[in-house]
Formats: C-alpha cells, structure tokens, sequence
C-alpha cells in the first residue's frame, strides 16, 4: 500500500507536446511528445545527431542562444508552458539546472564556481548564508571532502570528473527542482564515471533529473524511464527495463543490440 | 668667441653673476655650453684642410677651439638638455621635451576616446547586434578602415575638425582626436577576436545558471578576453604614437618651442619632431635626429614588450 501511496504521488513534471525544432531550414525535431515524471531519471538514448541534446536544450531554452533555431510546439514544466516569447529565461534557467558534456568550470576558485549563481539571482543575504549554500551544494555533489581545504584554488585545476562534480555542485546551488545532463560522463574515465552515477541515483531524491547518454549500460543502471530517438523523431518511449528487455519497436532493438547506431 | 659658445652660454654667465655678485671682477671658471660647430670640429667632420671661405668655422675660431682643447677646457658629455629643452633653430640646445610631452597629451586623448569606444563596440558587435545585413555591412566597413591609408585620416581631421569645428590647430586634442579614429577599427578587430576566443561552453555554463547576456558578458566573457583587449589597444596606441602623416595635415608638423601644458597648446610630438629635425641644414642635427628615433623605438618597444608580457601572463589554455 505504500508503494501505491508513492505511486499515486508522482506527477508529471515535464509535458512536452509537439515539440519540433529547425537550425535553418533543417528540421532537427519531429513533434516529441513525452511526459517526465517528477523525482525520477529519464534517460535519452540514440545514436549520434538524433536530436536527444537539441531536446534537452529546449527544456531550458538553450536553443535560444543558437541563432536560427527556430523550437515551435508547447513545453510545459508544472503546469506553465515555459516555450512562450515571455517566459523569464533567467528564473527558468535557476529552476532547470543544467550539466554539460564536457566539464566546464569557470575559471575561477571553487568557491565563487558554486556561489556564482546564487549570487547573480540573490539567494543569500550574508555571506555566512553564502557559504552555508556551498557547503550544502558541494556535499550534496560529493566534493565537499575532497575540496574543503582548498576552496580558494582555481576550479580548472581540480581533475576532470571533480569538476563535473563542480559543475552539478555549481548547478545545484541555485535551488533547481530539474537537473538536465548533457552526457555528463562522456569526457570522464570508468572510476569518475562510477561516482557520478552513484551522485545522480542520490539526486533523483530531490531532483527531476533527465540525462542524455550514450552508454546503454549507464541508461539501463540510473533511469527509471527511457526513451530512444532516431533522426529527430521519438521512436519509443517506456520504463527502462521494457525498453532493455521487451522494446516494442524494431528499431529500438536493433538500437540496444548493438546493430545500429 | 662668437660661434664658439652657445647662445645659452650667455645667459648662463649672466645669470651666475646675477647670484653671486661678490665674484665680479674675480676669475672665474664656468663652464658653458659650446657651440654645435666646436663638436663638429672636434669630431672631425669639418674638413679643416678645406679654404676658410668653404667651411663654417673660421681659421681665427679654429685656433681658439684647438687651444681651448689642448688646455683640457672642453669637456665632452652626454647632453641632458635632449630631455630639458624643447626645439630650437641651434642644434646644442634643441630638445625632444616638447615632443615627448606632445606625444604623451597626444596618446592620452587617443586612449581615452579610442578605447571605451572600441572595446563597446566591438562588444556590442560581437555578442549583443543581430547577424543581419547592416551588422555584416558594418563589419566589413571596419575592416575595410584599417587598411586605409593614415594621412585621409589627417585630411579629414583637417576638413571637420579644424575646419569646420574650429578646433585648435596644432593641438594635441585635435591629434589625439585623428589618432582615435585611425586607431578605433584596430581596437575593435583585436578585441573582437579577444571576445571570440573566449569558449563557448563558458558561455553555456553560465547561462546555465541562470545569468542574463549583460551578467556572461560582464563577469564571464569580458574579463576572460582582457589581456587580449589590452594587447590589442596597446599595440594600436603604439601604432597611434609612431604616426607622422595624419598630424602633417592638421598643423602638428611645426616648429614650436614651448612645452605643452595642456591638450589645447600648440605641440608637436616625437615622430614628427624626427622628421623635422632630419629636415634642418645644420649637420649636427643628424645626431639629434638619431637620438630621437632611439628614443621613439625605445618608446615603441617597451610599448610591444608590455603588450608581450600582459598575454603572457595571463594567456589561458581550454
């Protein structure tokens, strides 16, 4: 009875309809349609240029930045369509976090990487507040005990799967309730890797996290949901395990069994 | 005598005996500043075997100058007076103060017009203008102004600033001014190509974390493409103080004794001092003149050695 109670619980936080996105005159998204559910890991999967990262990037409107691409159809987060020409982008993009391919630091001392976004939207009153979000944000990213004696130093010079884990701490610390991964592990090794996957099964206590990656294996270990696409279409969207174990579509099949892509 | 001493010679033993009365009547040893010809004399470069009538120094100055000298009464020495005097028609006296100071108000108007102009700019063109027609014809207009040839620059500062502004002639306002609009489109190429360097994924990450396009631009993107900006205006400061041509147009090329004191006075400056100097009939210009454009490459060198060092420093790698 309780599973059902949390079962009942859970509500879609992300409803896309009819999303399509064009660079140019080239159609990059065919109509998605695809519901995320709120605190759990939905995994985007296909073979390069299917247009999974263009569809993250319309969850916070990162498309925007790309001149001429054009993100038509309807995006709702909580309810608000979020895709309209008067959304606040900037208190959409504190709301949404975002994780990158590769691990971006600003260069710049670990510290202010993570109070810069609190900062710039004015989250903390004190500069004791301050540190209290990055002391929060860094143990919640799983640095605090590798990097709490060298705050000061630049976040560059921390090695590659630390600074992701800057990049997550950096993104957290503005109070997210979505986390978008952008292959998050793509630049890192096997050791780096593990860590950050265990992070993300931690964070899916408090975020909606949605990751796009290229290993199967890791798609099939984090996330609850997956959905695979193929040349700017969603060819099939399911719990993760009927995707690994029982697809529906040929394509899929062909997709996790190594023959395409 | 005549001819021997400077004319400053004078007035240096006059002003010592307006100071110390008591010793008139005294012997006394001063020393003065000798004549540009006593130099040439003993330097040899005045052919004392030609006839009197075909050289400028007489047979009568002749026997002064070699008893003076062999009395151990002519002392040779580095003259300061390179760094204490202005210009001067005799070549002992004349100085580059004039030119230095002239070339400093000069680049201090170039700077503060070429600069906040330039790096705004290039700024706004670089990240906020739209791509459209008119930002594309604009930047090929600025392309197009940095190769063209400096002194239209001084025909136009001479048609609308002085002619039709009534600006003053001669002054360094106006040259700064000129200076700028030459030196405007260099500043934009090189701090747009600063701006352009900078990695798209700091960009991403920043916007990532919510910061409007004023906050990237502002925290992230300008402060990362800074050395590179400022190796850009140094260089085209540098460029900017070497020029002779545009300030030809605008009455910077003369002769002016008095030192500026301010962007408005009438001044010369370094390159245009040189150019003057080589001009003059008296030979011992020629060493004046070579002095001058020591110091001018001087000047230019540690200008580029600046600029080396500031991307050196702080030259980042992705």
């Amino acid at each position: 009875m309780k599973d059902v109670g949390k079962l009942m619980k859970k509500k879609n936080k992300i409803v896309t309809n009819n999303v399509t996105v064009d660079y140019g005159d080239k159609r990059a998204l065919h109509g998605i349609d695809l519901k995320i559910e709120e605190k759990e890991v939905t995994a985007l999967i296909g073979p390069s240029g299917c247009g999974k990262s263009t569809f993250i990037r319309c969850l916070n409107r990162m498309n925007d930045l790309i001149t001429g691409c054009k993100v038509e159809g309807s995006i709702l987060i909580d309810g608000t369509d979020i895709n309209l020409p008067d959304t606040d982008i900037v208190e959409l993009r504190a709301r949404i976090g975002m994780v990158f391919q590769k691990p971006n630091p600003f260069p710049k001392s670990i510290y202010d990487n993570v109070a810069y976004g609190p900062r710039i939207h004015g989250l903390a009153d004190s500069k004791n507040e301050l540190d209290n979000i990055v002391h929060k944000s860094l143990k919640r990213a799983g640095l605090w005990d590798e990097v709490h004696e060298r705050l000061d130093a630049s976040g560059l010079s921390l090695s590659g799967g630390q600074q992701q884990r800057l990049c997550i701490a950096r993104a957290i610390a503005v109070n997210p309730d979505v986390l978008l991964m952008d292959e998050p592990c793509s630049a890192l090794d096997p050791i780096a890797t593990a860590v950050i996957e265990e992070l993300i099964n931690e964070l899916k206590e408090r975020y909606t996290i949605v990751i796009v990656t290229h290993s199967m294996q890791q798609a099939a270990r984090l996330s609850e949901k997956t959905a695979y696409f193929h040349l700017g279409k969603m060819i099939e969207y399911d719990d993760t395990s009927n995707i690994f174990t029982n697809p529906k579509h040929e394509m899929t099949e062909a997709y996790i069994s190594g023959r395409i892509g | 005598m005549n001819k021997i001493l400077s004319t400053a010679a004078y007035i240096k033993i006059k002003d010592f005996y307006i100071k110390n009365p008591s010793l008139i009547d005294k012997k006394n040893r001063i020393y003065v500043t000798a004549s540009d010809d006593v130099d040439l004399v003993l330097k040899k470069i005045i052919d004392v075997t030609l006839p009197e009538n075909m050289r400028t120094v007489s047979n009568d100055q002749l026997k002064y100058i070699s008893f003076l000298n062999e009395d151990n009464r002519i002392k040779n020495q580095i003259s300061w007076k390179l760094f204490q005097n202005s210009d001067s028609r005799e070549p002992e006296l004349a100085g580059l103060k004039g030119g230095i100071v002239g070339t400093l108000l000069t680049m201090f108007v170039t700077l503060i017009i070429s600069f906040p102009i330039g790096v705004l700019a290039a700024i706004y063109l670089e990240e906020i203008a739209p791509k459209n027609r008119i930002t594309d014809i604009i930047e090929v207009n600025i392309n197009n102004l940095a190769a063209v040839p400096s002194i239209v620059y001084g025909l136009l500062g001479l048609a609308v600033f002085l002619n039709y502004l009534n600006m003053p002639r001669s002054a360094p306002l106006v040259g700064g001014i000129v200076l700028a609009l030459m030196t405007l489109p260099v500043i934009i190429i090189a701090t747009r190509a600063a701006l352009a360097s900078i990695p798209p994924s700091i960009r991403e990450a920043a916007y990532g974390v919510g910061a409007s396009q004023m906050q990237v631009i502002i925290h992230h993107v300008v402060p990362l493409a800074l050395p590179g900006i400022l190796t850009g205006t140094i260089i085209g400061i540098a460029r900017a103080a070497g020029e002779t041509a545009p300030l030809l147009m605008i009455g910077m090329m003369a002769f002016i004794v008095d030192v500026p004191s301010k962007i408005t006075d009438k001044a010369t400056v370094l390159p245009a001092q040189i150019y003057m100097w080589a001009n003059n009939p008296e030979r011992s210009f020629e060493y004046l003149t070579s002095a001058a454009i020591l110091i001018l490459l001087l000047i230019l060198i540690i200008m580029n050695l600046l600029a080396i060092l500031l991307r050196r420093k702080y030259e980042r790698r992705w």
